[in-house]
């Protein structure tokens, strides 16, 4: 048996302006079905991944934030926000969904996925993983 | 943690973003444009005070930048020195 590592999924560019975001999302779901413990992280303008009410209806794009929300079934449930990257957009977590997922282990209690990190936080976060993707 | 930068400091925010999530004992490797950053000189060297540096020399050969040109304390590594620097380091991130 292969020890189950610990993926970490950085994610800081905005949603349409390039494929990463998208991609890095088809990855994360990929990860996720392979059983690995997978964690994300939004920082710089992967805050705007996650923000509410994107409509690409004008951009004939996939519109592909309502996938997000699906993270929590595939038991992703540990997304890091970065505080100063909010708030150097003029956001807070009001603008992003609210993410969560089912402890099946506390009676399907639902819980928050995200969580709300300092910079210097965050560079612990990354030091607790083994292996990095970055987007 | 190896962090590895292959855009110019000048075009992207990369490096800036790479130094700004520096732990204790990590080591930058400057790739492709990435090693605009090491040259002496340049507005962008001051973001690497106090980082242990590598460039790839082969990067640095193709654009032109001498040895000399390099801001002080930066390695030049091989191909070779690349892999022995991320067997080197438990992880890696490579700042796109």
């Amino acid at each position: 048996m292969s020890k189950v590592k610990k993926f970490m999924y950085v994610n800081r560019r905005a949603p349409y302006g390039t494929i990463y975001a998208w991609e890095s999302l088809e990855v994360v779901l990929i990860g996720a079905a392979f059983e690995q413990d997978v964690s994300m992280a939004f920082i710089g303008d992967g805050v705007y991944q996650l923000t509410k009410g994107q409509d690409t209806t004008g951009l004939e794009m996939k519109n592909f934030s309502p996938t997000y929300s699906a993270l929590g079934d595939y038991e992703v449930t540990k997304i890091y926000i970065e505080k100063e990257s909010l708030e150097e957009r003029g956001l807070t977590l009001e603008d992003l969904q609210h993410l969560t997922w089912e402890d099946e282990d506390d009676d399907w209690a639902e819980k928050d996925s995200i969580q709300l990190v300092s910079r210097a936080e965050m560079v612990k976060v990354f030091a607790d993983q083994d292996v990095f993707f970055n987007f | 943690m190896l962090h590895i930068v292959n855009k110019s400091p000048y075009d992207r925010n990369s490096l800036d973003i790479a130094v700004s999530y520096k732990a204790d004992g990590d080591i930058f490797l400057l790739i492709e444009d990435g090693v605009y950053a090491a040259m002496k000189g340049g507005a962008a060297a001051a973001k690497l005070d106090g980082c242990t540096v590598s460039v790839l020399g082969a990067d640095i050969a193709a654009r032109g930048i001498a040895e000399d040109k390099l801001i002080d304390g930066v390695s030049v590594i091989d191909y070779a020195g690349f892999v022995d620097l991320v067997e080197a380091n438990e992880k890696v991130q490579s700042w796109l």
